[in-house]
C-alpha cells in the first residue's frame, strides 16, 4: 500500500510540473553540453524552451514519423547527415540570420545551419607510433606498415559521413578502393570514437581518425592517457574533413519567431565561444574568440578540404561501398 | 428444489470467468499486433529489388547463423549461473540465502554499457588488471566476448523464473519418488528438473529473446549478429522502410522461438491432482564443505555480475569533482524514472494474469494465439515498437501522445512478457482443485481468482513486476520516442552523458539506476517474505 501511495504522490509531483514551453527542440545533443547554453537564451530572452533529449538518429527517424503532427520547433542534430535525412520537414531559415555562416555549413536553401563544427583528426597511440611515422593524407592509411594497428568505427555517423565526402572529392571508385585497402588491412572494429581511443590506450590498435573532442575527455580524465592527435600533413587531404552539428527549424513550428531567435542566439559570439571551451569543438563563425583548444581551428581551416555538407547525403550509397568492402 | 437448480449455476458461472478473460486477452493481443500492422505498412513502400538484394545477401546468411550461436551458448551459461544458485536459495538452509536472493536480481539493473566496458576495461595493456596488478589479459571479444556479458546480465530472468518454479514445486512427490527407491541423482532428473520445465522455458524464452534482440552487448565485443543489420539502418541510415523488413524478419525468427517454447509446454500438467495437503517446505541441512562451496559459487557469480560493474563505476565517480552536486538532479531523474517504471510494473503484471489464465485454465486456439501475440512487444526491435506508437497515438489518440500514461502503456505491453513468464509457470503449479472446492463452497469464479488464485501465484507476479521495474528503469529508445518532452529519467540522463564521451559524468546516474533497482528488489522480496 505505502508503495502504491508513493507511486500515486510521484505521478501527482509529476503531474503538477509539466512547463508551459515557448518552444520545443528535439536535441540529439546531450543535454550537460546543452543545457547551460539553453539556460542562458532563457534568460536573456525570457523565452521557455522545452527539451526532448535523445539519439540524434532516434530523434530523425522520430521526426519522419511525426510528419506534420509533430510538437517540435527545432531539432538539433549531432551530425549534418541526420539533418539532410529530415531536410524536407525544415522551414528555410532568413538569409540574415544566417549569413555569417560559411555557404559550406549549411543548406543550399537555409534549411538547417551548423552550430558548431568538429574536425577529424588522426588519433595515435604516444607509445607505439613515431609522430615521423604518421600518414600524410589519409589514403596512406591502406599501407601495409598499419596492418592490424586502425581502430575502425564502421558504422559511425561521422565515419559515413566521412566517406561520403570522399566519394564526393573522388570519385566512387577512389573511395572503394580506400575502403577495399582498408579491410585488407585488418582494421580492428570498434563501435563508435570513444571506444577507438580506447583501444588505442589499450594496446588493441595504434591509430584511428576521429573527431577532434573526444581525446579532450579522455584527457581531462588522465592527463597521461597515451594518445595523441593530429592533422593529416597534406593541406586539403580529405582525411582532414570539417564536420558539423547542426540546427534546423520544422516548417510545423507553430512559433517561428522564437525559434529563429534560439538559432540566432547559437550562432551569436558568447554561444559560438562557449562551444570552444567547454566542449572542445570548433567555432563556425569566423573571427570566434577560441579559449581552448588542443588543435588550432587557424590550421584546421588552413587544411581542411573544401567540401559542401549539402553534398554529403547520400549514405545510402555510402553503405553500399562499405558493404562491398566487407567492413560492415 | 429440482435437479436443474443444482446443475445450471456452474455452466453458467465457469463461461463468465471465460468471458471476462479472453476479452481481456483480445484487448491485448489486439494492442500486439498495431506494431505488427505498422510494420507491414512501412515495408510496404519499399523497392522490392533493393529488399531481395538485401536479404539474401551471403552475409545476411552469416549474422543469422551468428545470432543463433550466440543464443545456444548465451542460454548454457546463464542456465549454468541461475539453475544452482536457485537451487541453493530455495532447498538449503546456507546462511545469507535472502542476501543472495536480491543480489542475483540486482545485474539486470546494470546499464549495458557498464557491463560491457567493465568486462573489457579488465582486459589491455590500460585496462584495470594491468593498472592495479600489472598483468595483461587478452581483451574478451567474439562470441566468448558477446556470450559471457549477454550471459552476466540476463542470467536473473532464468533465476527468478527458477525460483518461482522451486517455490510452487511440490516436495511430497521428490519425497514419493525417494520412497519408492530412486536415487537423489534420478529424484533430480525424473521428478524435480521436469516440474522446473515451464519455468525454465520461460525464462530461456526471454533470454533467447533478448539475445536475438541486443546490439548494445554484440558491438562492444565486435560479435556481428542480425540485430546489426537494423541498427545500422536506422542509426546509419535514417531508414525506416527497409529496417521495417529486417524487424519483421527478426520477429519472424522470435516468433518461431515462442512457438518452440510453447510446442513443449503445451499438454504439461505439474499440480498435484491428489488429495491432502502438500508437504512442507523442508531445507536441505548442507555440510560445512558444501556451505563453503555454496558460498563460493555465489561470490563468483555476484563478483562477476555486480562486483565488475560496481568497480568501473567507482573508478569513474571518484574522479568527479563535484559528487554531492549532482544530488538533487539525481533525485528528480529518479523521482521520473520512478513514476513511470513502478506504474509499467502494476500494469504489466496486470495485463499478464488473463493472459496467463487463458493459458493455462482455458487452453483452447484462441489462448495460443493471444499467449504467442504477447511476446510481439518483446521480441520487436524497441524503436520499431516505439514508432508503431507514435504513428497510432497521432492517427487515433493524438491526446495521449507523449503523455506519461502513454508511455507506461507502452512500457506494461513492451515488456508484458517478462511478466507472463513467472505468473504462467505459478499458475500451472496452482492446483485446479483448490479452486473447484472454493466455487463448490459459493465463490463466484472472480471472487475465487481475488481469493485463491491470487494469493497462491503471488510469488511469481512479484517475480513479473521486478522483472519488468528493473528493465524499465534502464530503457531508452521507447522513452526517447514517448516520454513528454522535458522527462529526462535516469536512464536519459545518463545517455545524455556517455552520447558525448562524459563517462565520469554519466557515473553516478548509471550508479543510481543500480541501487534503486536494488533498494526496489529488496523491498519487494522482502515485503514477499512476510506474507
Amino acid at each position: 500500500m505505502r508503495f502504491l501511495r508513493t507511486t500515486a504522490a510521484a505521478l501527482a509531483a509529476l503531474a503538477a510540473t509539466p512547463a508551459l514551453a515557448d518552444i520545443t527542440l528535439y536535441s540529439g545533443r546531450g543535454e550537460p553540453l546543452v543545457a547551460p547554453i539553453i539556460e542562458t537564451f532563457t534568460a536573456q530572452t525570457g523565452i521557455n524552451v522545452n527539451v526532448r533529449y535523445g539519439g540524434t538518429a532516434e530523434l530523425a527517424v522520430l521526426l519522419q514519423e511525426e510528419g506534420d503532427a509533430s510538437p517540435a520547433d527545432l531539432f538539433w542534430a549531432q551530425d549534418a547527415a541526420a539533418l539532410g535525412a529530415v531536410v524536407d520537414l525544415f522551414a528555410p531559415l532568413p538569409e540574415p540570420l544566417v549569413a555569417d555562416v560559411p555557404s559550406a555549413y549549411r543548406d543550399s536553401e537555409n534549411r538547417w545551419v551548423a552550430t558548431s563544427g568538429r574536425g577529424r583528426v588522426l588519433a595515435y597511440s604516444t607509445d607505439r607510433v613515431d609522430a615521423a611515422d604518421l600518414p600524410a593524407s589519409i589514403f596512406d592509411l591502406t599501407d601495409e606498415k598499419w596492418r592490424g594497428r586502425i581502430a575502425l568505427p564502421a558504422t559511425n555517423g561521422s565515419f559515413l559521413a566521412h566517406v561520403t565526402a570522399m566519394r564526393v572529392v573522388h570519385g566512387e571508385e577512389t573511395t572503394q578502393d580506400w575502403l577495399n585497402g582498408i579491410a585488407a588491412n585488418d582494421p580492428v572494429p570498434v563501435r563508435n570514437n570513444t571506444a577507438a581511443i580506447q583501444a588505442i590506450g589499450d594496446g588493441e590498435a595504434d591509430v584511428a581518425v576521429t573527431n577532434n573532442y573526444y581525446l579532450v575527455r579522455f584527457l581531462n580524465r588522465d592527463a597521461d592517457f597515451p594518445v595523441n592527435q593530429t592533422l593529416f600533413a597534406d593541406e586539403g587531404d580529405i582525411g582532414n574533413l570539417l564536420l558539423v552539428a547542426g540546427m534546423g527549424m520544422l516548417s510545423t513550428s507553430t512559433n517561428q519567431e522564437h525559434a529563429q531567435a534560439f538559432v540566432e542566439f547559437l550562432l551569436s559570439p558568447a554561444a559560438q565561444q562557449f562551444f570552444t571551451g567547454e566542449v572542445s569543438e570548433f567555432p563556425i563563425i569566423p573571427g570566434t574568440i577560441v579559449t581552448r583548444q588542443d588543435i588550432n581551428i587557424a590550421d584546421v581551416i588552413q587544411v581542411a578540404p573544401e567540401v559542401d555538407l549539402n553534398t554529403i547525403g547520400d549514405l545510402e550509397g555510402t553503405l553500399e561501398l562499405i558493404r562491398a568492402a566487407g567492413l560492415i | 428444489m429440482s435437479l436443474t437448480t443444482v446443475i445450471s449455476p456452474a455452466p453458467w458461472r465457469l463461461p463468465r470467468a471465460r468471458v471476462i478473460f479472453s476479452a481481456l486477452g483480445l484487448l491485448i493481443g489486439g494492442l500486439m499486433v498495431l506494431p505488427l500492422i505498422w510494420l507491414v505498412m512501412r515495408a510496404a513502400q519499399a523497392d522490392m529489388a533493393q529488399v531481395i538484394g538485401m536479404l539474401t545477401r551471403p552475409r545476411t546468411l552469416q549474422l543469422l547463423i551468428n545470432t543463433g550461436l550466440l543464443v545456444v551458448s548465451t542460454l548454457a551459461l546463464a542456465t549454468a549461473m541461475a539453475l544452482p544458485l536457485a537451487w541453493l536459495v530455495s532447498r538449503t538452509d546456507l546462511p545469507g540465502r535472502r542476501l543472495i536472493n536480491v543480489l542475483a536480481v540486482i545485474p539486470l539493473a546494470v546499464p549495458g554499457y557498464v557491463m560491457a566496458y567493465a568486462l573489457i576495461g579488465l582486459s589491455g595493456n590500460f585496462g584495470f588488471m594491468n593498472q592495479v596488478f600489472g598483468v595483461t589479459i587478452p581483451r574478451l571479444q567474439g562470441l566468448p566476448g558477446a556470450t559471457i556479458a549477454l550471459a552476466l546480465y540476463t542470467f536473473p530472468y532464468i533465476y527468478l523464473n527458477l525460483r518461482a518454479a522451486f517455490a510452487g514445486l511440490d516436495q511430497s512427490l521428490e519425497e514419493a519418488a525417494r520412497a519408492l527407491g530412486a536415487t537423489p541423482r534420478e529424484v533430480f532428473f525424473r521428478v524435480t528438473l521436469p516440474h522446473l520445465m515451464p519455468g525454465l522455458m520461460a525464462g530461456w524464452l526471454v533470454v533467447g529473446l533478448y539475445v536475438i534482440g541486443d546490439f548494445g552487448a554484440v558491438a562492444l565485443m565486435r560479435f556481428e549478429v542480425f540485430s546489426y543489420a537494423i541498427y545500422i539502418q536506422y542509426s546509419a541510415a535514417f531508414d525506416r522502410v527497409y529496417a521495417a523488413w529486417l524487424a519483421l524478419m527478426l520477429i519472424v525468427i522470435a516468433l518461431s522461438v515462442v512457438w518452440w517454447e510453447s510446442r513443449l509446454r503445451e499438454g504439461a500438467h505439474f499440480a498435484r491432482t491428489g488429495s491432502g495437503a502438500g508437504a512442507a517446505r523442508r531445507q536441505l541441512a548442507l555440510p560445512r564443505a558444501g556451505q563453503a562451496l555454496g558460498w563460493a559459487f555465489a561470490a563468483l557469480v555476484v563478483l562477476a555480475s555486480i562486483g565488475l560493474p560496481i568497480a568501473v563505476l567507482s573508478f569513474w565517480m571518484v574522479r568527479l569533482d563535484d559528487l554531492p552536486g549532482v544530488l538533487p538532479e539525481l533525485f528528480r531523474a529518479f523521482s521520473q524514472s520512478l513514476s513511470v517504471a513502478a506504474p509499467a510494473a502494476l500494469l504489466a503484471a496486470a495485463m499478464a494474469l488473463p493472459v496467463a489464465v487463458l493459458a493455462v485454465r482455458y487452453p483452447s486456439p484462441l489462448s495460443t494465439l493471444i499467449n504467442r501475440l504477447a511476446f510481439v512487444g518483446y521480441a520487436i526491435p524497441a524503436l520499431a515498437f516505439a514508432l508503431a506508437f507514435v504513428f497510432f497515438s497521432l492517427h487515433g489518440a493524438r491526446f495521449l501522445y507523449q503523455t506519461h500514461l502513454l508511455l507506461v502503456t507502452v512500457y506494461a505491453l513492451s515488456f508484458l512478457a517478462l511478466a507472463l513468464g513467472p505468473i504462467r509457470s505459478a499458475l500451472y503449479q496452482a492446483r485446479p482443485s483448490v479452486e473447484e472446492s472454493a466455487r463448490a463452497l459459493g465463490h463466484g469464479p472472480l471472487s475465487v481468482f481475488a481469493r485463491v488464485t491470487l494469493p497462491t501465484i503471488r510469488p511469481g507476479v512479484i517475480a513479473g513486476m521486478v522483472l519488468v521495474f528493473v528493465i524499465a528503469m534502464k530503457e531508452l529508445p521507447i522513452a526517447f520516442l514517448l516520454a513528454p518532452t522535458g522527462f529526462r529519467p535516469l536512464a536519459i540522463t545518463m545517455f545524455s552523458r556517455t552520447s558525448e564521451g562524459m563517462l565520469m559524468e554519466a557515473a553516478p546516474y548509471a550508479a543510481a539506476i543500480m541501487a534503486f533497482s536494488a533498494l526496489f528488489v529488496g523491498f519487494v522480496l522482502r515485503h514477499d517474505k512476510k506474507s
